[in-house]
């Protein structure tokens, strides 16, 4: 990331952070808590108990009119006609090359309404890239009047069951609902980005201490622990949920990003659709794949996979793993050398450190 | 946190000596900037390190710092529980998270580090 110009911008809940005692970092053009206690420990809340993330820095953009879901299908990968009011979608926004303008989720809130979720660092590029696009629907940032809390982990729904009147039990994965959390209206949707069952919250930006208070309170007899950036981080990469800017950019298609499943030729025409269309036909020359090390060390981000040698693919993501107890790492390779098994090396420090490439995603939660 | 014995440098290690050694880990603070501890490279016994050169790795979950050399002189034990443990350096930073021990080539360069009034001071000045 490039250093921020001027002062970091403040989610809703900056002074809460603060309050309850979390390191907070630069990340992007936002001061956000790195972490609580501290990254193991959170976690491993998330996978045994419930964490709590605050990720309202992210983007949420609404897309109205009769001309919304032609807007979507123009602009997006995933086939947006399949959503029906409730649901949400995975899915890229493709450059004409196929690469990624960035990943999002979008959702279906009405016949002719849809709520697309940003990555913090890129609304802006993403607001001039839609607008320019997409014509035909109305396209209205509402990223500052909105909070959005992820609540995380096997008690997660138990916890915020508590503050609300909606029946979380009857919302599916990758659906949501509406309805009132704490008196207040609210979006909530069971999507997530640790790899666990749980939720993230729509609020108001004004109500989004209240809410976070009561989780913290419902939670933390339970096992519950307010979550930072850092945990969120080895949470979604043991998960293999790409991350914008490290594993996806506007450099590799998503067909690379091994994503193929959000690449719907069929649906029409898009843009970067004959990009994808011959790249499937032929083949892709690189793939991004997961790894784990087995000589001691940590594949960070950048680092050089090598074998025999030969400088074969970078490391896009690399961290100790909490669940495996040992590093793991995504990155790009060639294609003869992508597959589940193959003995790879990692260059730390100049030195070859052995790795394989292994199946993913690293971690999968029991059902 | 900073005991009155033993002397720190602005890169945040401390050197407790030992006759003509100096046994060196890192700093309260250090540690607790860091973030917990995942892993550690620290240099071969015998291998030569001079004061203020990075002579080792230490890694959090998130990040990779540079370790640097209070003193000079030769590395003559190392601490190989943090192999298995690089943890201690969390847990216990002024005693089992010791990282290396050197033999001193000039104790004079001693004078060069800070005491615990000093260090905290130093710490203060830079905002922490």
């Amino acid at each position: 990331m490039t250093a921020p110009e001027g002062p970091l911008k403040q989610t809703p809940l900056n002074a809460l952070h603060r309050a309850m005692g979390a390191k907070m970092v630069p990340f992007g053009d936002w001061d956000m808590p790195v972490q609580y206690r501290g990254i193991l420990d959170e976690h491993r809340a998330v996978r045994s108990a419930a964490g709590l993330f605050d990720v309202s820095h992210m983007g949420e953009v609404e897309f109205r009119g009769p001309g919304a879901l032609a807007a979507l299908q123009r602009l997006t990968s995933n086939d947006a006609a399949r959503l029906q009011v409730g649901q949400v979608q995975y899915s890229a926004l493709t450059t004409a090359a196929g690469t990624f303008v960035d990943d999002l989720t979008v959702y279906r809130l009405a016949e002719d309404r849809y709520l697309v979720t940003l990555n913090a660092g890129n609304i802006k590029k993403d607001l001039a890239w839609m607008r320019e696009h997409a014509t035909g629907a109305v396209i209205e940032d509402q990223s500052d009047a909105t909070a959005l809390v992820a609540i995380q982990g096997p008690r997660a729904s138990a916890i915020l069951q508590a503050l609300t009147s909606v029946d979380l039990a009857a919302i599916p994965y990758y659906w949501f609902a509406r309805g009132m959390v704490l008196g207040g209206e609210a979006l909530l949707s069971r999507t997530g980005y640790t790899g666990e069952d749980g939720f993230e919250v729509y609020v108001p930006a004004e109500r989004a201490a209240a809410l976070w208070s009561a989780l913290v309170e419902k939670g933390t007899p339970v096992g519950l622990l307010p979550c930072g950036l850092g945990a969120r981080d080895t949470l979604r990469l043991e998960a293999k949920m790409a991350l914008y800017g490290n594993d996806i950019d506007e450099n590799h298609t998503v067909l690379e990003a091994d994503l193929g499943w959000i690449v719907k030729l069929q649906k029409g025409d898009f843009i970067g659709r004959d990009a994808l269309a011959r790249q499937k036909a032929a083949g892709v020359t690189r793939k991004l794949v997961g790894f784990e090390m087995e000589g001691r060390g940590i594949a960070r981000t950048h680092y050089a996979i090598v074998k025999d040698g030969v400088r074969i693919g970078d490391v896009t993501s690399g961290a100790p793993s909490p669940w495996l107890h040992k590093p793991i790492g995504l990155g790009y390779v060639a294609i003869a050398h992508a597959a589940v098994g193959t003995p790879i090396e990692i260059l730390i420090r100049d030195q070859p450190v052995a790795a394989r490439i292994v199946p993913t995603p690293f971690y999968k939660r029991p059902r | 946190m900073y005991p009155a014995e033993l002397r720190y440098s602005k890169e945040h290690e401390w050197v407790k000596v030992e006759g003509t050694r100096g046994r060196i880990g890192l700093t309260h603070h250090a540690q607790s900037a860091l973030g917990d501890v995942v892993f550690v490279e620290v240099p071969k016994v015998g291998r030569a390190v001079k004061q203020m050169e990075a002579f080792g790795v230490v890694e959090s979950v998130k990040a990779v710092s540079d370790v640097y050399s209070p003193v000079s002189g030769a590395v003559v034990e190392v601490n190989v529980g943090l192999e298995t443990a690089p943890e201690l350096v969390n847990k216990d930073c002024y005693g089992a998270g010791w990282l290396v021990v050197v033999e001193m080539a000039s104790p004079k360069e001693l004078d060069a580090l800070m005491d615990a009034t000093a260090y905290q001071a130093f710490l203060a000045s830079e905002g922490h």
